[in-house]
Parts: structure tokens; sequence; C-alpha cells
């Protein structure tokens, strides 16, 4: 087993034959929780898919290994059976499947094993009453008229259930309002502290952060980690934003 | 490991196990006089049938193939044999069917079904029906459900004469005079005024002799207030010769009344299914379509409802999946013939290998018809770059004073739900047919559990393979 969870190196990622990502280096051990903040269009996002492994974004250079492994190969579907989660900004609509059935279904083929209807439905109760989520959710279509909020946390109770190694919440508190945050946060925390999971978290605010312990803190300005540090840059960025790492960015150009 | 077997062949296995045929009569291949009043001479029909049968087959003579669906070329008439009598009569018990025909219908999952969830049931082989029973609860409210043939000869010979192809006359097309020439078989149903059958009546199609026609007739009365859901299902294992399905259904909903329609048709891949279903609703009666259309080589295939009394309305709701080699033209017309009357229509148009799907709607709203509402909205996916799907809306509106909507909508599946599903697990064969399955969700919902689970796994069968 490898000391790093997730080990990236020198990853350059491009986008339609854009390279939005520069030789990007970022280790995440074994329950760590890591920020990656930046201003609008730095390629936040872009590094949640490439780990993810959105075909869209095709790695030019560098590679990503998970558990020691190289992910070059390995399909979304592969990726996410060896414990990568990627909580979706923007959660798609899908018709015809309930939530709760799909989480089954995901479980399933992450396991390979049936799994009780009455185990799993105790364990999503209780994820359920975490996110302050009304039990009928999971017999509605997947997202189908879900609000933002509702959406989001959708897709943390995907995450309790699922379990994974590594989660990448991309945004997930944005749109959100105060109390949403709060109660996605309290899920967070939850997979924090009780699983045990390590969190990469995109965030351009850091109203989800307040009641997380964070480990790492990472600037990205224009795809390339600009700085990196330790709680503390969180409150200066609250404090000051990104204007000095623009600045700085802009200097070595 | 992937599967790149295409699907037709293997995920039919059920439906295309053949049997030997043995059948005790068939007439010679081909259209005439004599072979018609062999046929009709055969089934001892009254006098007026005979001479029915005989006009329909001038009327086919004289009637033009139609020129604007999908080619028909390779349908050659004179090679189709109209009548294929199985070896054996009618029952009302399962055990008296012959093995061999009972264990096609048990593999199919008729008589589980219908000690599940059916009131009756009725079963088809080839020309005639086989299997014919309907429980005894229904058989007390006064509910008739019997074929035909016999109802012909009955107490109700009187009210089959005053519907039989008055909804679709042999003037219709072509194939509605050939259908009034050489039909044979299917069922008559009759639900008296009030009465409500509460779990629903099926009958069964199945075509088995190779290069044969199937020409069943459903006669459907719901009397004033009553309430009915009927399901039909078709299959036929394949052949390399056409076989051809020009059934008629006439079904008559009587002030109040309330018929749903479900169908799962699965014909093989070389069946011409050029069906005609019609539907005439009196005041504030209920018309409900639900129709999945997943087999043959080239369909025609377009319900009709003539929205006749005050009030009364229409809903249809469809989904026809066209893989490869399939060419399905299908859709739905309305026409609305009295006030306040409202038809809804909702459907879904899936292709995929290159398979073609055209859905047609047709909505006439006739002066009379004020204050009448009608919607139209029809969805299609295609899989890939090979296939086609075709939208062709008609209207003809003459009054100011109503209400109507279409929407139409072409898409792909995207790339985007697929990502997404696949990032919590899901492989990507299976994340297609979960968001192909979805898309036909308006169908499978309105279907008995059994349906919507067998339509659920026809669609996963179509879509197995269908990467890589």
């Amino acid at each position: 087993m490898s000391e790093q969870l997730l080990q990236i190196k020198d990853l350059s990622v491009s986008v339609e034959e854009r390279e939005i990502l520069h030789k990007i280096n970022l280790n995440i051990g074994r329950g760590e929780t890591h920020v990656l903040m930046g201003p609008n269009g730095a390629g936040k996002s872009t590094l949640g898919y490439a780990v993810m492994g959105n075909p869209d974004y095709e790695i030019t250079g560098g590679e990503i290994l998970f558990d020691g492994r190289d992910l070059a190969e390995e399909s979304v579907d592969k990726r996410a059976q060896a414990g990568i989660f990627l909580s979706f900004q923007n959660p798609l609509e899908v018709p015809g499947i309930s939530l709760g059935n799909f989480i089954r279904s995901a479980l399933e083929q992450r396991t390979g094993k049936k799994i009780r209807l009455w185990d799993f439905k105790k364990e999503m109760r209780r994820a359920m009453e975490i996110l302050q989520m009304d039990e009928s959710y999971a017999q509605r279509d997947l997202n189908v008229g879900f609000s933002g909020g509702e959406k989001k946390k959708a897709e943390i109770l995907q995450l309790l259930m699922l379990n994974p190694s590594l989660a990448i919440l991309d945004e997930t508190d944005s749109g959100l309002d105060v109390d949403a945050v709060r109660t996605v946060s309290r899920g967070v925390e939850e997979f924090q502290k009780d699983k045990k999971g390590a969190l990469l978290i995109i965030t351009h605010s850091t109203r989800i952060l307040e009641s997380l312990h964070v480990d790492y803190t990472h600037v990205l300005v224009d795809g390339r980690i600009a700085a990196t540090g330790d709680q503390r840059l969180v409150e200066d960025i609250n404090a000051n934003g990104f204007e000095r790492f623009l600045k700085q960015e802009k200097e070595t150009v | 490991m992937k599967e790149k077997t295409y699907v037709e062949d293997i995920g039919r296995s059920v439906y295309d196990i053949r049997n030997e045929e043995k059948d005790a009569y068939r007439v010679k291949e081909g259209l005439t006089a004599a072979i018609v009043e062999q046929i009709s001479k055969e089934k001892k029909d009254p006098a007026w049938m005979q001479l029915f049968r005989l006009q329909s087959l001038q009327i086919y003579h004289e009637m033009e193939v139609p020129d604007w669906g999908p080619s028909l070329d390779g349908l050659n008439m004179d090679e189709i044999v109209t009548y294929v009598r199985p070896n054996t009569h009618m029952s009302a018990k399962w055990s008296e069917v012959p093995a061999e025909i009972k264990e096609t219908f048990e593999r199919l999952g008729i008589p589980q079904a219908e000690r599940k969830s059916l009131a009756g049931v009725g079963a088809q082989y080839d020309s005639e029906l086989v299997y014919h029973n309907v429980k005894a609860e229904v058989a007390e409210q006064g509910v008739v459900y019997t074929d035909l043939e016999s109802a012909l000869k009955g107490p109700y010979a009187d009210m089959i004469r005053k519907h039989f192809m008055k909804l679709v006359t042999p003037r219709d097309h072509k194939f509605a005079a050939l259908h009034g020439a050489v039909w044979s078989g299917g069922s008559f149903v009759y639900v008296p005024p009030g009465v409500s059958v509460e779990i629903p009546l099926q009958s069964y199609f199945r075509l088995n002799a190779p290069g044969a026609g199937q020409f069943e007739h459903t006669l459907i009365i719901v009397d004033e207030g009553a309430y009915l859901h009927f399901i039909e299902g078709c299959s036929a294992p394949k052949y390399n010769v056409a076989n051809l399905h020009a059934g008629c259904v006439e079904l008559y909903v009587g002030k109040n009344a309330k018929l749903r329609y479900s169908t799962i048709e699965n014909w093989s891949k070389n069946m011409y299914n050029l069906n005609t279903k019609r539907a005439k609703v009196e005041e504030g009666g209920t018309m409900e379509w639900v129709s999945g259309s997943f087999g043959s080589h080239v369909s025609y295939l377009y319900p009709m409802t003539i929205l006749n009394g005050e009030g009364s309305r229409m809903e249809f709701t469809g989904v026809t999946f066209a893989g490869k080699g399939q060419n399905l033209d299908t859709g739905a017309k309305v026409v609305h013939n009295a006030k306040r009357t409202a038809s809804y229509m909702n459907t879904r148009s899936i292709s995929k290998d290159g398979g073609i799907s055209t859905f047609r709607s047709s909505v006439v709203v006739n002066n009379q018809a004020k204050k009448s509402k009608s919607a139209v909205s029809c969805q299609s996916l295609m899989l890939d770059s090979a296939s086609r799907s075709d939208t062709i809306p008609a209207m003809d509106i003459r009054t100011q004073d109503a209400d109507i909507g279409h929407e139409a909508k072409i898409g792909r599946i995207s790339n985007e739900a697929v990502f997404y599903l696949m990032s919590r697990g899901i492989s990507e064969e299976d994340a297609r047919a979960m968001i192909v399955s979805g898309f036909a969700d308006n169908v499978s919902k309105e279907l008995p559990l059994e349906y919507a689970v067998e339509m659920n796994n026809l669609i996963t069968l179509e879509m197995k393979g269908s990467i890589g």
C-alpha cells in the first residue's frame, strides 16, 4: 500500500486542444483534507474531472497515481470502483431511475455483491437524516426536479453511501444558502471524521470549510499551483482575496 | 470484457425458438377468391361474413400499396400464407393445449402472468386461438371475453355484426381490405354498463409458421360507465422469409366509460407489421393507449381515436425502439368531433445501429369541437450517427376556439450524463442502458409491473453490445 493515496505528477491537461493545467504537482495522503482554491477559470474543476477521468479532458503530460496505480488507462467506472468519488458542480438529471435504486446499484457494482434491502434502507435513512433530506427523495428520479440545494445534498448522500477513499467536492457549496451550506458541511464532516476519507475540496468561498479540519490549502491560478499552505492560507484568502497570487502570477509570466 | 455481438438474434432467444410446423391445415400461399372462400368455409362463417370477405378482397385488388412510408417491396403477397390452423381446438383448459404450443407460451410467461395478475387470457397461435379463459368472478359480472369466431355465432352475433369493421372499413387502406378478406382469430370483449374490471385481460399473439400472415381481429365494447384494461403482446421467431401481420383493433368506448389498451409488440425482425387500431369514444369517455414497439422489420402503426362525444378524452403514450435493419413508422391520430374534447400524445422514439424511426402525428379538430385541447409531445433519441429519426406532425384545426400545442425534441445521449453515472462506478454499457430506459420511462411506468420489467429487459438486451 502506498503512503500517498493520490499522487499527481507534472500533470498537464487540455480541453479541446487548449491546455488548461500546466505541470501540476499535488499529493494527498490517506484521510487528509486538502482545499483547492482559486479564482474563476483557474482550472480547479478541470483537475477534478481529470482525476475522475472525463474523456473530454485530455492528459497531455505527467501522470496520476491512485494507491500507487497509474490511472491513465482506467475508465471512469473503474476509477470509481477503486475508491474515487467526484461530487459534481451541476449534477445531471437522469429520469427513470430513483436516487435510492441508483445508489444501490452503484454500491452493488462496486462491491460485486447483492446488498440486503433492509440494511441498505437503514443506512440510507441514517445518511438522509444527517443531511436533513426527506426520505421521499430516495424514491424520486435521480436529480429530476431537485432544487440546486437538493441536488448538492443528493451528491453528499451518495458520498456517504458509497464511502470512497477519496472524495473530490467540486464547488459543492456554490449557489447554496447559509443553512444548506451548513447541512452539506455536516455531511462532509461525517465523511471526514467517521469514515476517515480523504478530501479534495474545490471552492472559491470558505463557508463550507468553517466546521472542517483542513490539512493543506492550495491556490490554483491560471492552471498552476501558485501557493500551498495550511489552514491559515484559507484565512488569509478570506481576508485578502486572490489579489496577491494574481500579481505574483503575472510577474512570473 | 466487452460484448460486440449484435443483439437481435442473441437477445431474443426466448422469442426465437421455432416449433416444427405441425399445423393441421393451411391454405395455399397467395390471395385469390378461391382461397378466401376456402377460409370462410373452413371457419363456418355466417353468410354475411363470407360476402364481406369477398367484397373486401375486391377492394384489396382495387387499392394501391401505400407509397408514403417505408418500402414494402420485400412483401410479396403471392408468397404469404394467409391461413394456418394449428393442430388443436380452442380450449379453456390449459392442460388441453398441445404440449409444444403450451411450452412456447410458458416460455413467454403467459400462464404464469394469468395466475398472478390477469383476469383473463387469450392465446393465439398462428391463425387460431388455442386457449381462452376468463376468471369466474369476472364472467359473473357479465363480462364477455371470447374468441371472435364463436362470438359470431353466439348471443352476441348481432352486436358484432353492428360493429365489425365499421370503425376501420375495408376501404381504409389496402391492408385493411386484406384484413377484411382473410381475418382469423382475435378476441371479442364486452363489458356491461357500470362494470369495472379491476385486473387486466390479456391476449397474446404468437406467429410460428414461416412465410405466414396473422390477421387477428380484436373487437372491444366497453359500455356506459364501465372500465377495462386490455393488454396485448405479440412475438414470433425469426425466419428468412417475410412474415406479415395485418391485424385490426376496433374499440368502442361508451358514455363515461374508460378503456386502457396496452401493447408490447416484439415481432421478429422479418415481420411486416401493418396493423390498424381505432377507437371511438362517446360523451365523457376516456381512451388510453400505451404502446411499446420493439420488433418487426417494417411497421406502419398509428392508433387513431375519434373523440365523438362531448368532454371525451384520449391519452397516447408510446415508445418505439428501432435497431439494425428496422424501419418503424409509428405515431397516433386523433379526431376531435365534439366540444371540450381533449387529447394528449406523449411519445419517445429511439434509434440505433442504422435503425430508422419516424413519428407521425395527426390532429384534426373539427369546427364543432370548440373549447377542445390537444397537446403533442415527442422526443427522439439517436444512439449513433448511422441512425435516423424523423418527426412528421400534421394538424388540421377548423375552429379558432381550441388550444393546440406541439413540441418535438431530437437528441443524443449526453456524454456528460454517461460520465456522471460512470463516476459512481456504473459501467458505460449500463450507464447508457439506464439513460435509454429512463428515456422510455413514460411508457414503462404506465405498464403493469411485469410488463414494465419485460420492456426494460428488452431495452437492456438491445443496448448490450452497443459499445465497443
